[in-house]
């Protein structure tokens, strides 16, 4: 388990030249459950595809597990992939996908995939084209989690669901996690599911990792500081300008406080996590880097 | 048997938010000595949460003295903090009203009363973690 489960360094993805993934530098450790955030096209499925082994990167390094993506059929094994919309073969019946799982995967857990499909309440007989998004979803997880991956991830599972159908797919992941000891990388747009489920964040914009790490040491780090316009001359050392708003009369900044100690400026109140990934996103749309002092005409 | 919730928009990390409501269970005495926490498994099959968030929170609650594992079994309340917590509660809470009919007399509504309230209690916190 001391592995880490995805390591990535100056991790390239271009197509033609187009930048999908710009020198991405990652450590994360093993035990997770990851939570990748961003806009559309930031480059979420291009990391994910790239950690999976779909694709190659164009430069840079990217070790998953300890090894390189879908390097042989081992690591295959090793990790599952459930791509954006949960895909199934809506010809196929629930008991015709299981049957392929156990023929394609040998590592598959069959009294494992039984137990939960009668959980979640699926017919074995149908078909999977006539299944809610919800069971579909559903069945992409219990077959991804059945060949007993330490790795699973997941492009935008609960995107295209509807709130109980969402609640019920991340309660049957969280059940997964606490029963089989598995890693989980997911992106997603709701960051009240990522609170929720998630203990490590990367937040992705521009193609570039605006940040990551665990998401309790990130929300006590950062800090919105409201103070009278020029009173806010200087920041102590190790403490990152993130944003700043400037009224006439006021500064608002949120700062990333990166020390091992509590910041020590009155007035500075925690922001919850929401708003932490906003400001990273809105930061990667600007274009000039916010200053202290705002400069006017 | 307690149940957890989740509030997301309170900006209380979650695991906290677990350990604040095994505390407020253990003051209103719904959870004494003796009783078991749910398991891991009960709470994440539940309210959909990390299953580490939910480690975390009990080993907090560990660290606080409040409950301890047993191996194989679960986790289990260790000490209690209704009783003399409540009858501190009502001399604290006589002194509060006290103070906040000073303040209305000094001409402070009730919103700048609060404010007056969480700003010093804040306070308190930071310097004091």
């Amino acid at each position: 388990m001391n592995t880490p489960v995805l390591t990535a360094h100056a991790l390239t993805k271009r197509y033609g030249t187009h930048p999908a993934l710009t020198e991405a530098t990652l450590d994360i450790p093993a035990g997770r459950i990851v939570g990748l955030v961003g806009p559309n096209g930031a480059g979420k499925s291009t990391l994910l595809a790239l950690a999976a082994g779909l694709i190659r990167p164009t430069s840079g390094h990217i070790e998953v597990l300890g090894r390189k993506p879908a390097a042989d059929a081992e690591q295959l094994a090793r990790v599952g992939f459930v791509a954006q919309d949960t895909p199934v073969y809506a010809g196929l019946s629930v008991a015709d996908h299981l049957k392929l799982g156990e023929h394609l995967n040998p590592t598959w857990d069959k009294q494992f995939a039984a137990d939960r499909i009668k959980q979640i309440g699926l017919d074995p007989a149908k078909q999977a084209g006539r299944l809610s998004g919800g069971q579909r979803a559903q069945l992409a997880l219990t077959i991804a989690a059945a060949k007993r991956p330490e790795l699973l991830i997941f492009d935008e599972p609960v995107a295209a669901l509807d709130p109980l159908a969402r609640r019920a797919f991340l309660q049957n992941l969280m059940e997964f996690v606490a029963e089989i000891d598995v890693s989980v990388i997911l992106s997603s747009h709701l960051i009240s599911d990522v609170e929720r489920v998630c203990d490590h964040l990367i937040i992705l914009a521009e193609s570039r990792v605006q940040v990551a790490g665990e998401i309790d040491d990130l929300t006590a780090g950062h800090y919105r500081l409201v103070a009278p316009r020029g009173t806010l001359t200087d920041l102590p050392d190790g403490v990152d300008l993130i944003a700043a708003d400037h009224t006439d009369r006021q500064t608002t900044l949120i700062v990333h406080n990166t020390n091992p100690t509590p910041l020590a400026i009155s007035g500075a109140e925690p922001i919850g996590l929401e708003d932490m990934v906003l400001t990273y996103l809105h930061r990667a749309e600007g274009t000039t880097a916010p200053t202290l002092e705002e400069t006017r005409a | 048997m307690i149940d957890f919730y989740l509030e997301p928009r309170s900006g209380v990390a979650p695991y906290m938010q677990l350990v604040h409501q095994v505390q407020q269970a253990l003051r209103l005495g719904m959870l004494t000595t003796g009783d078991q926490l749910p398991t891991v498994k009960q709470v994440v099959a539940k309210i959909a949460i990390n299953p580490n968030t939910v480690l975390k929170a009990y080993r907090e609650l560990e660290r606080q003295g409040l409950v301890a594992p047993k191996p194989g079994r679960g986790t289990f309340v260790t000490a209690t903090l209704a009783g003399e917590d409540l009858t501190a509660q009502a001399a604290l809470a006589g002194e509060l009203a006290a103070w906040i009919t000073k303040a209305r007399g000094a001409g402070l509504d009730d919103e700048a009363i609060e404010a007056v309230f969480t700003t010093t209690l804040r306070k308190a916190q930071q310097e004091q973690p």
